[in-house]
């Protein structure tokens, strides 16, 4: 390409159909670099609702979530847990540098009381994170979510069951979590700005797992998914 | 000096009407020798023909739906003080004219209030919304003040030349002397204050006695007038009866709305804040219901108060109809005031205590907690609920799963890969709940990595925790 070109396609107001939507996006670090190469802004999205797709508990859907988390809870703000299925281990939390104080669990006692306590949080503005765990999803509750999480300004994040994906919804975000041999494979089913076919594989143990006290950016890789290779 | 006075007019009438929004035709009679005669009607009351001075039975005869109360002069005074406690939030120095007036001094918070148009305006938006009507005026002394509002002209002199000519206009009537000297000043053709000016004083001193003299040199300023500031209560109550038995809990956010801005001002004047009230709502028959409304923080935010209190009357069930209600103040904490923020950058990060106490209202206090690490090598031990926002401290951590089971699930040992370990602990042998465990984080087939341990006392494999 000759220096001209360059020169012209430099122009703020020229967009390339490879671009990602950049404008006013707030966004968190995932950590991971290359999730954040894949994300709108460059991480998680703030000021909006995030779907996470899950086939099982346990296959590293919340250490995903973690260094952000940890980046998070450096502001000031509750990150509040809506409705988990287990009380999360405070050492775990600890160890990965997300700080106890800004912890919020609500364990609520009714579906409608969960979904209540979502909303609340997300729009109160002094979450900067809300983790909810809700049965009984539908689009006008998750609607209520995703403007919550506008007025907010804070990171909603919705853990839902993988049976879901082929669903409306009106999440900025949808990622389903596969757990693989060589890690986790994160499908990117909706995102601002663009549809991405292949799964982006996340190394959440850099390795074989073994003790690690300080979280550090652990290693990713790009793979081709079967139907690309195909 | 500059001084406001409020009259109420209507106070007799508005302890009893201003507890529901809704006007029934209301009448407050009083004795007059043995006969009752009625002393003030509401507007509902009037449109049915119902007129002050008559007596009661024919009140009742034109109105059959009327609702009667006899005057209550106790609950009446009360019910001043709570308005100048409630005054107290515009300036520290505020006195009492009973039956049914306030004067207050603002000469020194004006510019706190952003001038004498927007401070009055306050004060008149403030009684409305406690369901006061009131006459205000204003002048550089108590008394002409307090005659300007008598006579509810609403004027404001801060000119002492302009005082005596608008003044002067003022019927004699509204002078508090003996009904005798007012009926001799009228006999005589002095029909205003102006007339009484005209007069001779010595003559005027020795016909009608010192008083009305003094009284006219202090309205004028001639003569000084100590008046008595008004102190606040050390412990806030306030009781209000409803015009109709109410039989929801919601149906009390009304009346409580009447009493809560009260309780700001009393607040604001006595420099604290509150973290627990309550709401005492009282029932004929059987005991009171108390509704407690708890803050993280002390407060005295008025529509903070007003958020907690309608979210708490939802959830609550009245056994029995309402006819009164108490708000209780008991302990009254110091507030720190800090300034407002230049810039306003406060207002864009929301309030996290406000959250906390919503979410604790609706969904219960055992329904909020936080999560703290505990010193404890056994997993189940190491951690602790504790208070949301507690700064707990952290221990040095070891690799741990995220969800740490409730109870360990027994599982088979050939279904899972071992990634790493042993990691044994080995503790707890003083307190009887003793562990002998190797700990391995693994892969189960389904690609959940999992937490498990054999337990070395009976060689079984089980699941303590996730690593989600």
């Amino acid at each position: 390409m000759n220096a001209s070109l360059d020169l012209v396609l430099q122009h703020p107001g020229i967009w390339r159909g490879d671009q990602l939507a950049q404008a006013g996006a707030d966004a968190l670090p995932t950590g991971f670099a290359e999730l954040d190469e894949q994300l709108p802004g460059g991480g998680w999205p703030r000021g909006a609702l995030t779907e996470i797709l899950i086939e099982r508990e346990g296959i590293g859907e919340l250490r995903l979530l973690l260094p952000a988390l940890a980046r998070a809870s450096e502001q000031s703000g509750w990150q509040a847990w809506v409705a988990p299925p287990h009380v999360p281990y405070a050492p775990a939390l600890a160890a990965a540098g997300v700080r106890l104080k800004q912890l919020l669990v609500a364990k609520p006692q009714s579906a409608a009381d969960a979904w209540w306590t979502a909303e609340q949080a997300l729009r109160s503005g002094a979450c900067s994170a809300v983790l909810s765990w809700l049965s009984m999803p539908d689009e006008r509750r998750m609607r209520r979510l995703q403007l919550g999480a506008e007025s907010g300004r804070a990171w909603g994040v919705l853990f839902r069951s993988a049976s879901a994906a082929q669903e409306r919804s009106p999440a900025a975000l949808r990622l389903r979590l596969e757990a693989s041999a060589n890690g986790l494979a994160v499908h990117i089913l909706k995102r601002r700005g663009g549809h991405l076919s292949r799964p982006v594989m996340v190394d959440l143990y850099q390795g074989t797992g073994v003790r690690r006290t300080r979280p550090s950016a652990p290693k990713l890789s790009v793979v081709q998914s079967p139907r690309e290779a195909a | 000096m500059l001084w406001v006075a409020l009259h109420f007019p209507a106070l007799s009438l508005e302890i009893f009407s201003r507890g529901a929004a809704a006007q029934e035709p209301l009448a407050v009679i009083e004795k007059q020798g043995n006969r009752s005669r009625v002393l003030a009607c509401n507007e509902a009351a009037s449109a049915l023909g119902v007129k002050p001075g008559m007596p009661v039975s024919a009140a009742q005869a034109l109105a059959a739906r009327l609702v009667v109360r006899s005057r209550d002069p106790a609950v009446e005074q009360e019910s001043l003080s709570g308005i100048a406690a409630w005054a107290g939030r515009f300036t520290p120095s505020v006195s009492l004219q009973p039956p049914d007036g306030l004067l207050l001094e603002i000469s020194g918070c004006l510019r706190l209030h952003r001038g004498f148009g927007n401070l009055l305006n306050q004060l008149r938006s403030g009684l409305n919304e406690m369901g006061y009507a009131s006459n205000d005026a204003c002048a550089i002394t108590p008394h002409a003040a307090w005659l300007l509002a008598l006579a509810g002209t609403g004027a404001v002199i801060r000119e002492p030349a302009r005082l005596e000519k608008i003044l002067g206009a003022l019927p004699v009537r509204l002078l508090d002397q003996a009904p005798e000297t007012l009926a001799g000043l009228e006999m005589i053709g002095a029909h205003t204050l102006a007339d009484c000016l005209r007069l001779p004083r010595a003559g005027l001193a020795r016909r009608f006695g010192q008083e009305l003299v003094d009284e006219l040199d202090r309205a004028l300023g001639k003569l000084p007038e100590a008046r008595e500031f008004f102190v606040p209560p050390p412990s806030f109550e306030r009781r209000l009866e409803l015009p109709a038995q109410v039989n929801e809990a919601e149906g009390l956010n009304f009346a409580a709305r009447r009493l809560l801005p009260e309780l700001e001002g009393y607040l604001s004047l006595r420099q604290a804040g509150v973290q627990e009230f309550e709401l005492v709502c009282c029932h004929e028959d059987v005991p009171d219901t108390v509704v407690r409304l708890g803050f993280v923080q002390p407060t005295r935010a008025l529509e903070r108060m007003h958020l907690l209190l309608r979210e708490t009357l939802a959830n609550t069930r009245l056994p029995a109809p309402v006819h009164a209600i108490k708000l209780n103040a008991k302990v009254i904490l110091p507030l720190e005031i800090s300034n407002l923020d230049l810039f306003q950058d406060s207002a864009e990060s929301g309030d996290g205590n406000l959250l906390l106490e919503r979410l604790r209202i609706r969904l219960g206090k055992e329904a909020v907690f936080g999560i703290a690490p505990a010193p404890d090598h056994r997993p189940e031990l190491a951690w602790r609920f504790c208070e949301a926002g507690d700064d707990a401290g952290s221990l040095p951590g070891r690799q741990r799963p995220l969800w740490l089971l409730p109870k360990p699930l027994a599982c088979q040992h050939d279904r899972l890969v071992l990634k790493s370990g042993p990691e044994r602990i080995e503790s707890g042998w003083w307190d009887g709940m003793d562990v002998a465990r190797d700990y391995y984080v693994a892969q189960h087939k389904n690609g959940s990595r999992l937490w498990v341990y054999c337990d070395r006392a009976s060689g079984g494999w089980y699941v303590h925790g996730l690593f989600a």
